[in-house]
């Protein structure tokens, strides 16, 4: 038994937010990517109700663009923790002709995804969403509360934000509603990095370095595969990368990078010289990329 | 302290429009390195694009598309930087006068107050409305940054004035134990940001970063008595932990160890502390703003909302109080009307019984009101369904504030600071 427990300040406060989450609402949910921060939120949860179960479901809206080893350590990870995981795809939504396939040079499924996730709110009533969102990452991202507040068709007001005073969340909504959460708002990506070397967590393989098949485009390094279109004329070249991000294959760039461990990674991210979201793809589309989405219900 | 050792320290910045106040921030990131590549080029292009000579890092700063456009600050938005020792998260508050409530909002969960002066304006009313609020929220460190002083041609005279001027409101505070400290910079030049600046050999003062980290971000009026708000209660129902009922929440002040004896708020059932988790560690003792999960040795009436306290240390438990509310919505507060009190996690209904007075944020005292409306601060006296168990703000922060909720839109639409 250890004698005084003094707590790291961000993790303490993400619990007291998923604590909140759990108490507030009715029918929560984590949104789970099988990337590091949607990772880092399911340690968290473990934390914050030890001894007890995780009080809430998994969802993981599945584009059918995901990295193959991030859809296998999900469901590692579930079976390992006893978690209970929904799945919804993308794929439906299209073939119930609710969205079209984008097509052409930068065709992704990174803004359907919307969809699908607000008709699995709808069919299974959360009230809740839980996220791994932080304000490091994007501009737009910088003014979100921890509590952000949707209406029905899951759109965010910018300019009638509730104000979050202290660490006083108020969850209070109306029959339509629903409450994005976002516990770890407060963390870098150098935090992220730092917590999972630290409790070393596992995290899918392709956050470490790996020979992969890539080619070249805008100056980013795009995954060589079938479901990314590419011209004849970008040549395939097989080379050392890793991801920083865990998006779509379509929309998430590599990075050259010799870091094959946690150590490694931590250096590199310390060192690097461009923004996480620099190497998301889906972000490039316009200065305001990110805060057009959001307005429509994107994550 | 973070797990590699760093300390945490939380900035609330304020400033009127055109002070350089995103010029400041932006200047901070760049000079510690936490702007990468694809950002500084990004602010190259739309510095370029704007037609500026210079690096806009304002632009670094303003989030939203309709600021970008207007070139002002609308909301609050959150930056995150680092140096070797220490973690910073800076809550930008925008400066115009109907965003009050903002500065509000950032200073709530900060613990130093950067208050901007354009050197070739001096101390104007929005600057007593800005120390008005650090004090009225009791941050202990207030620096005061007097910028654009390659305008004003680094004249000590400028700086001396704009100090002199500053002191008269800081004889106005009540507030006496918080520290001041005055730092001439440029912002847009980086003097005394993170270099100390050739051009005023007078000031013998640190940088501005160099000040931002030897301040310890323990809140100096934060008081050691330990106050526990039960959040959610864990009983887990399996094998292993069948007769297991834990009580998480985050501890506020001071610490609680196994073997103290406790009451439990609002029953009065004394008990004392059995065990105390962290995950899956147990510990001896736990220090403040530490989440942990608490068992009792006698099964007593506990649930959400409840507080356990040490038995010799019982905050009031009161039924009707007086509190300084600032109003952050549009709908004005007004007698009679009826909200939802959150004082921490436990919510109670409140009555307004009576406005006594609104307080100028210009240190000139009070006047009569029936209404406050959004960015009014004034006294109120409200009457509660159910007692709730507070502190003085004064001496304890996490136990001496709560928020209103609106009864129909269930908005947030007041703070208040109990005495």
């Amino acid at each position: 038994m250890s004698n005084l427990f003094i707590p790291n300040p961000k993790e303490a406060e993400s619990i007291h937010i998923l604590r909140e989450v759990a108490a507030q609402f009715e029918r929560p949910v984590l949104l789970f990517s099988g990337g590091k921060d949607s990772i880092t939120l399911v340690r968290l949860a473990q934390k914050a109700f030890f001894p007890a179960k995780i009080p809430f479901p998994l969802l993981h809206v599945d584009t059918g663009h995901n990295f193959p080893e991030t859809i296998e350590f999900r469901d590692q990870l579930v079976k390992e923790l006893g978690l209970e995981l929904i799945v919804r795809n993308v794929q439906d939504s299209i073939d119930q002709g609710k969205v079209r396939e984008e097509r052409g040079r930068y065709a992704s499924r990174n803004t359907l995804q919307t969809t699908t996730l607000l008709d699995a709110i709808e069919e299974f009533k959360f009230d809740a969403c839980i996220g791994g969102a932080r304000r490091d990452e994007e501009k737009a991202r910088a003014k979100e509360r921890v509590f952000s507040v949707r209406d029905d068709f899951g759109q965010w007001d910018e300019k009638n934000q509730r104000p979050e005073l202290f660490d006083m969340l108020n969850g209070k909504i109306h029959v339509g509603q629903n409450v994005r959460c976002f516990p770890i708002s407060n963390w870098t990506e150098l935090d992220v990095w730092e917590y999972i070397r630290t409790e070393n967590i596992a995290i899918p393989s392709i956050y470490f370095a790996h020979k992969r098949e890539v080619f070249f485009r805008d100056g980013m390094i795009w995954t060589a595969n079938e479901h990314v279109y590419r011209e004849q004329s970008e040549l395939v070249e097989e080379k050392m990368v890793r991801f920083r991000t865990v998006g779509d294959m379509t929309c998430t760039a590599a990075v050259l990078s010799e870091a094959v461990t946690l150590d490694d990674v931590v250096a590199e991210i310390r060192l690097s010289t461009i923004s996480e979201r620099g190497a998301r793809i889906d972000d490039k589309r316009s200065e305001a990329a990110m805060e057009t989405r959001k307005k429509v219900g994107y994550f | 302290m973070d797990i590699q050792g760093r300390k945490l320290i939380k900035i609330a910045t304020a400033g009127s429009v055109d002070d350089g106040k995103s010029t400041l921030i932006g200047r901070l990131l760049y000079d510690t390195n936490s702007l990468t590549t694809d950002k500084i080029e990004a602010i190259e292009r739309s510095s370029k694009q704007r037609g500026y000579d210079y690096l806009d890092f304002s632009l670094a700063t303003d989030g939203l598309v309709a600021e970008r456009e207007q070139g002002i600050t609308i909301d609050v938005a959150h930056i995150y930087f680092n140096t070797d020792k220490t973690n910073f998260i800076v809550a930008d508050t925008p400066g115009h006068v109907e965003y009050t409530r903002n500065m509000v909002t950032g200073a709530s969960t900060s613990n130093v107050a950067i208050i901007l002066i354009d050197a070739r304006k001096g101390v104007i009313e929005q600057t007593y409305r800005h120390f008005f609020i650090s004090n009225l929220l009791r941050i202990s460190h207030v620096v005061v940054a007097i910028n654009k002083m390659d305008l004003v041609g680094y004249s000590e005279d400028v700086y001396l004035k704009i100090k002199h001027d500053f002191d008269a409101l800081v004889a106005k505070s009540n507030f006496k134990e918080e520290q001041i400290t005055f730092i001439p910079v440029s912002a847009l030049k980086g003097e005394n940001v993170t270099r100390k600046s050739d051009h005023m050999p007078w000031y013998v003062g640190n940088t501005l970063l160099d000040h931002l980290e030897v301040l310890e971000p323990a809140d100096l009026l934060e008081s050691s008595v330990p106050r526990f708000p039960v959040q959610y209660v864990i009983r887990p129902k399996t094998e292993a932990y069948h007769d297991f009922r834990g009580f998480s929440g985050m501890l506020y002040g001071g610490s609680l160890k196994v073997g103290d004896a406790v009451t439990v708020l609002p029953s009065g059932n004394e008990s004392t502390i059995k065990s105390i988790h962290f995950f899956d560690q147990e510990v001896q003792e736990a220090a403040t703003e530490s989440s942990i999960v608490i068992t009792l040795a006698t099964e007593v009436d506990c649930s959400r909302g409840d507080m356990i306290v040490k038995s010799d240390q019982l905050p009031k438990s009161e039924k009707s109080i007086s509190a300084t509310i600032c109003q952050v919505n549009n709908k004005a507060l007004k007698v009679g009307g009826k909200y939802i009190l959150q004082h921490g996690i436990n919510r109670v209904l409140a009555k307004v019984d009576q406005i006594e007075s609104r307080i100028h944020t210009d240190f000139t005292g009070t006047e009569e009101a029936d209404q406050l409306k959004l960015n009014d601060i004034g006294r109120v006296h409200f009457r509660l369904s159910k007692p709730i168990h507070f502190d003085s703000y004064h001496t304890s922060k996490s136990n001496g504030a709560f928020i209103l909720i609106d009864e129909g839109s269930y908005d947030t639409v007041s703070v208040g600071f109990i005495e």
